[in-house]
């Protein structure tokens, strides 16, 4: 296999995206009662596929990341221009590594672990749809091709917290799927717009689903309103997804009730979709409305901070305080986003991946808490380090991390977020916020992101300090069934827990190689705007 | 006088519609050659016959030349064979032969007039394999009719239910009062033009210059396609539909959304861009209300039903409202919107009758047709549900299954227009397929989520004309899905108006 040899069969992101699709064909044809294949398989497929992912880790020219490497492109369906075109660079690296990492994980920790009412061939196949949906989405330089996989997440989802949720998995899983496919639909009303309105330098039709065209012509041949609406229809498209303030009411339910792998999912992978499609898509294909929308984006993400926090301030359940906090926490991703700086881009990247690794890894905890108390209610639990001492004392890290502690994942995520407000873009330029210019205004919204880790530790500690800390509750004192982590929860764990650590300690893993991609594509976005 | 001449025939261009009249020969020769009580002859007949004509189809598209008969070159055509009536015949020999394997059990166990069923069922098809290529008001008024009366009385073929009667019936009223108001409408273009040809229709329509035409003109187009907008259930003339395809046998409510709706939208799409290609002011507008309406009252209205076909019948009017939505902008998209609306058609016909197949397959256990009844279908007929999960999220439009490309068409040629009413509409259509998702997924959570009604986890027993159905339908649906160039491919390719040198 030729990393760079263009052919549909010969690129290996080709192979690293199709297998999970390929062992859920073969999962499909074995019959229900033989469990056991189908738990084996689903590890072998999930395991393969990180391997051809190691591989092409190991043949990504990390010299020159912001060139589309592994590229691929080939006919698809002729007639609209979409084309197969996949490609990997420094922003979508990360994501791809982070995805294939987390399935494995989950398939692991899923040997033990399947929600009742049971079925593991199905949970496990819903499991690998889901991931070539994702990996698919982080590889796709084609908007349509990018529609397609971002909605192949979708029915996978639905069903896993549908048939396997909590009490209200019902509710949940229609608000989840109603919410992304009504900011998919105007997404594609978008993607169809600059189809169709983006023109070459020489005034002929582009025509061109193509990211890349797109992002050369950035759009200057669209009238400026258009470019708003259109940029607009893109916003609720990702904005859903991520969530950012007001469109995160599907977040808390659907994390809620969704079984753990559900959750791990959505969190370390699913959010990460809305801010990657900024990243990728609305941001370079339209710079200039990406430059008027900016102190939107950056107030809403503001208020996701605040909100998310005093929400979660407020939650008398484990997982849905998480869940909120994941709304805080992809508040800080959306701010370093909107400052449209390197230095913000290259921090929301690594937010997604920090958050990916430590939102993950409590909601692991969240799901094996639950299975040990049959309960997340935070006022029945407690003593978490006396019954279950080194889940516990993960716990603790993760909180920890969860907060920005430095020398942990979080930090990096959110301290350069909140840095990089100090210096937007454009500083001067006069927003829709009272005409005050950029810089005052990301200003403002910095010190209320400031503000918003202080909240963070308090509700993260406050957590921690009521699930973890004193003796167990009577009900809970001797119950058998509250025993220490096992072999599959170490073997799931420790990978995201290792990685938390080592991005805290060495975050130049990430930051190397998103640098590498996001500088450039910033100065071109400064560039097509006329002087940054 | 002058001495009538016989027109010349090519045999060619007619060997489909010839080969369905001798297949309907056959079948009459054959029921009464067979005993009262074994008609199974009937059924595979009426099938391998339904293959057959497809053959000359095939043949006639390799081709590719374009055959006009009964006109010549200067004044156009009154029957046409290019690809654009090709594929439709293709579309409706195909969709005609899944409605046979649907019958077959249906109507073999229900103890119904077997070879009857079967001819009328070939008569209706013929009728729609004319409409494909007329293009003369008459030859399009013989068409419907011809793929109507059948239609009317297969509704009613479940004898000695109340329900039935009434959706022959109502059927039928209605079907009629929109043939009259339609005939009116041909009656007044007639009067105006001086030719039913539809072309020379076109070429004298142009003379009014715009902002000049005459009201009567408006009146007559707006008639003629009101005829139509029965036929294909548009709102606010879609009553009929659910009564119909409720009461109707389930494999006739399959024909009837899939086939016969398919075939008013070809008489639509005739009209509007041979006959009426100028009068974009009078039709555009009337499109946007009559797609915007439809679309979002058979949406709201699905939203509240229980019973699985009255479901399919109000989603069969919202897709119809889709359907319609590229004809609200068809003076500037042009053959874009005529390729959409097409390969909706095709892709709609696929996922459509899927879903009747799961709906005829399971209610051979539960003899039910409340959504209810689904419950706990994965239990014991998981891959049943799977397959019914496919044709609804398709019908949703969720990708990677066909409707997703069929719905991104209609967007296509609706942002395409880039005009004001263009993205409006688009933005309705998103809105509702939003609407229209949760009707499915109510749908799916049933099977998938809800526990079996009574208990009752035995198996369903799926003969082998149904899996076929199954097999056909799902493996459209999915194959377009990931590889929409499948249909693109045919689609592409068509054009109406070049082909009749107008």
């Amino acid at each position: 296999m030729d990393f760079n040899s263009g052919q549909f069969w010969s690129s290996p992101i080709t192979y690293a995206v199709f297998l999970p699709a390929v062992g859920a064909l073969v999962m499909l044809l074995i019959p229900r009662q033989q469990e056991m294949t189908h738990k084996v398989l689903a590890l072998i497929t999930s395991l393969v596929t990180l391997g051809i992912g190691i591989y092409i880790l190991t043949q990504f020219d990390y010299s020159a990341g912001s060139r589309l490497q592994g590229v691929v492109d080939t006919n698809w369906i002729d007639a609209i221009n979409a084309r197969y075109i996949v490609g990997l660079d420094g922003i979508s690296l990360p994501l791809f590594a982070l995805t294939l990492l987390v399935v494995p994980l989950c398939v692991i920790y899923s040997m033990d672990h399947i929600p009742a009412p049971g079925n593991a061939k199905a949970f496990l196949i819903l499991i690998l749809v889901l991931e070539t949906g994702m990996l698919g989405s982080f590889v796709a330089i084609d908007l349509v091709l990018f529609f397609v996989f971002f909605e192949v997440v979708l029915l996978p989802m639905y069903f896993l917290i549908g048939v396997w949720g909590g009490e209200q998995r019902q509710y949940a899983s229609i608000k989840f799927f109603l919410y992304t496919l009504f900011g998919s639909a105007l997404m594609i009303v978008a993607f169809l717009a600059l189809y169709f309105l983006t023109k070459n330098p020489d005034g002929s039709a582009a025509q061109t689903f193509d990211i890349r065209q797109l992002q050369a012509l950035s759009g200057s041949s669209i009238g400026r309103t258009t470019q708003l609406l259109i940029f607009g229809g893109m916003f609720v498209g990702f904005g859903i997804k991520v969530p950012m303030f007001p469109f995160h009411t599907w977040l808390p339910d659907a994390h809620t009730q969704a079984p753990t792998v559900g959750s791990v999912i959505l969190a370390a992978v699913l959010l990460k979709l809305g801010t990657y499609g900024f990243v990728r898509i609305a941001i370079p294909v339209l710079p200039e409305a990406a430059q008027s929308w900016a102190p939107i984006i950056g107030l809403l993400a503001v208020i996701g901070i605040i909100y998310g926090a005093l929400c979660c301030l407020a939650q008398t359940d484990m997982k849905r305080l998480i869940a909120f906090s994941s709304v805080a926490h992809m508040g800080y991703v959306m701010l370093g986003i909107a400052t449209l700086t390197p230095f913000g881009i290259n921090a929301a990247i690594f937010g997604m991946v920090a958050h990916g690794l430590i939102t993950g890894m409590l909601f692991f905890l969240a799901g094996s808490t639950k299975e040990r108390y049959h309960t997340l209610e935070i006022r029945r639990l407690g003593g978490l380090l006396k019954s279950a001492p080194r889940m516990g004392w993960i716990l603790g890290f993760c909180s920890m991390a969860s907060l920005g502690l430095p020398g942990l994942a979080g930090f990096w995520g959110e301290f350069p977020a909140i840095l990089s407000s100090y210096n937007p873009a454009n500083p001067t330029r006069a927003t829709v916020l009272f005409g005050w210019s950029n810089e005052v205004v990301f200003r403002i919204f910095m010190v209320l992101a400031a503000i918003g880790t202080v909240l963070a530790a308090g509700y993260l500690l406050y957590l921690y300090q009521r699930v973890a800390f004193g003796e167990p509750k009577e009900e809970f004192a001797d119950d058998p069934h509250i025993h220490d982590v096992n072999a599959f929860e170490w073997v799931s764990w420790v990978p995201l827990l290792v990685g938390i650590v080592l991005l805290g300690v060495y975050p130049n893993i990430v930051f190397s190689v998103t640098n590498e991609t996001v500088a450039p594509a910033v100065q071109q976005i400064a560039a097509a705007v006329g002087g940054g | 006088m002058l001495a009538f001449v016989a027109p010349s025939i090519d045999y060619h261009a007619f060997a489909p519609e010839l080969i369905v009249v001798a297949i309907l020969a056959i079948l009459v020769l054959v029921d009464c050659f067979t005993s009262d009580y074994d008609k199974s002859s009937q059924s595979s007949v009426a099938g391998f016959g339904l293959l057959l004509a497809l053959i000359p189809v095939v043949t006639l598209a390799m081709d590719g030349t374009v055959r006009g008969m009964f006109g010549s070159p200067e004044s156009g055509y009154a029957y046409v064979v290019d690809t654009y009536s090709l594929i439709l015949k293709a579309l409706f020999l195909v969709s005609g032969y899944v409605v046979v394997l649907l019958s077959q059990t249906y109507i073999a166990e229900g103890d119904y007039w077997e070879g009857e069923y079967y001819q009328l069922l070939l008569a209706s098809i013929l009728g729609m394999m004319v409409m494909a290529s007329a293009r003369d008001l008459v030859s399009i008024f013989v068409a419907l009719e011809l793929l109507s009366i059948p239609a009317y009385m297969l509704a009613a073929w479940r004898k000695r239910d109340l329900k039935s009667d009434e959706a022959g019936i109502k059927y039928y009223l209605m079907g009629v009062f929109a043939s009259a108001v339609m005939l009116y409408g041909m009656s007044l273009i007639y009067g105006i033009t001086g030719s039913t040809l539809l072309t020379e229709v076109a070429a004298n329509l142009r003379q009014f210059p715009a902002g000049q035409v005459p009201p009567i003109v408006v009146l007559a187009v707006v008639f003629v396609l009101v005829g139509f907008g029965f036929k294909v259930s548009a709102v606010p003339f879609h009553t009929w539909a659910p009564d119909t395809y409720e009461g109707a046998p389930t494999p006739v409510t399959a024909f009837l959304a899939v086939a016969s709706k398919a075939a008013g939208f070809v008489a639509l799409m005739t009209l509007v861009f041979v006959a009426f290609p100028g009068n974009t002011s009078t039709i555009e507008p009337l499109m946007f209300a009559l797609s915007a309406a439809t679309m979002t009252v058979g949406n709201l209205i699905a939203l509240r039903q229980t019973n699985i076909v009255r479901l399919l019948a109000y989603s069969g009017v919202a897709q119809a409202g889709y359907m319609l939505a590229p004809l609200a902008v068809y003076g500037v998209s042009g053959t874009v919107g005529l390729q959409a609306i097409i390969a909706y058609l095709l892709i709609y016909a696929a996922m459509n009758l899927g879903a009747f197949a799961v709906v005829i397959t399971a209610a051979r256990k539960t003899r039910s047709g409340e959504i209810s009844s689904f419950g706990g279908l994965i239990q014991y007929a998981p891959s049943l549900a799977v397959l019914m999960c496919l044709f609804l999220f398709s019908l949703a439009g969720i990708p990677p299954l066909g409707g997703w490309f069929a719905k991104f068409a209609v967007f296509r040629a609706l942002v395409g227009a880039e005009t004001g009413w263009g993205y409006a509409l688009a933005v309705l259509v998103g809105i509702n397929s939003v609407i229209a998702l949760f009707y499915y997924a109510r749908v799916a959570k049933t099977m998938v989520m809800d526990p079996a009604p009574d208990g009752d986890l035995s198996p369903v027993r799926v003969p082998f004309s149904l899996r076929a159905a199954l097999v056909i339908t799902a493996m459209v649906t999915v194959a377009v899905g990931v590889l929409p160039g499948l249909v693109g491919h045919f689609t592409d390719s068509v054009t109406i108006g070049a082909a009749l040198g107008s």
